[in-house]
């Protein structure tokens, strides 16, 4: 016999509260960042010393724009998902651990937004 | 919870390091670090984005020795962490988990990081015409 409430399996959360939802986000990010990571130490490469003219010329390229936009995005969400693991591990004061994970995820939507906008008005801007 | 004075049962430290628990901690190591590694992808694109003198200087910067240093750190954090990151994704699946089998990954997500890391770096040369 299982002391399990009905309630208590329907929801399927577990003593973390949390469900899969932080986990599964995780693996996914992780599937985007395999070809986006990859193609992004490729055009470091290609990039090495460049100068910004040049760096205009290759974000305007086919795609660039594209695949760069979707590298932060999916970057920052698997950086603040990661993070977060490791604030929850090591931070054991309720306050301060709240406060970091607040700060995480704030941090992680200013740096992602943040580096959108340098690449549109580095593409479309003077 | 109250736990008092309670004796702490005896942490990580006490335990020999092997692969196992060195390439673990290395995937939590290496995202940190990858995550300083994010702020300066921020600073760069938003370099570009103020204008061609900010771009020289954090390209300036990227080429001394000691941004050279942190690229360098940062790659092979990058191909560990990937390598690492497919080899969770097969355990994830359930396979892989036998111990030889968590060895043989082991090593070979090492040895691939570290001969892809140095792939790119020949290739980022190669770009500059071996100019330094």
């Amino acid at each position: 016999m299982s002391l399990r409430t009905d309630l208590g399996r329907v929801r399927g959360l577990g003593s973390a509260k949390d469900g899969t939802a932080h986990w599964w986000s995780q693996r996914v990010t992780a599937v985007a960042l395999i070809p986006l990571s990859l193609w992004f130490i490729y055009s470091a490469v290609t990039l090495v010393g460049i100068d910004r003219a040049g760096f205009k010329v290759w974000l305007n390229a086919p795609g660039s724009i594209l695949l760069m936009s979707l590298f932060v995005i999916a970057l920052f969400y698997h950086m603040q998902l990661g993070l977060q693991v490791v604030v929850e591990d090591y931070v054991h004061n309720e306050r301060n651990k709240i406060f970091l994970l607040v700060l995480n995820k704030l941090v992680a939507v200013f740096f992602a937004v943040s580096s959108i906008i340098a690449i549109i008005k580095v593409a479309f801007g003077g | 919870m109250s736990t008092g004075n309670r004796p702490l049962s005896p942490h990580l430290q006490v335990y020999k390091p092997q692969l196992t628990s060195v390439l673990s901690i290395l995937h939590r190591m290496t995202g940190v670090g990858l995550a300083v590694g994010a702020l300066m992808l921020v600073y760069w694109l938003n370099a570009a984005a103020y204008g061609p003198e900010a771009f020289e200087r954090t390209q300036a910067f990227l080429a001394h020795w000691f941004g050279k240093l942190l690229l360098f750190g940062w790659t092979w954090a990058l191909f560990y962490h990937l390598c690492n990151g497919i080899r969770h994704m097969f355990w994830d699946a359930g396979k892989g988990l036998e111990l030889p089998q968590v060895y043989l990954t082991g090593w070979l997500v090492y040895i691939a990081s570290v001969v892809l890391t140095l792939l790119a770096w020949t290739a980022g040369y190669g770009m500059l015409g071996g100019s330094y």
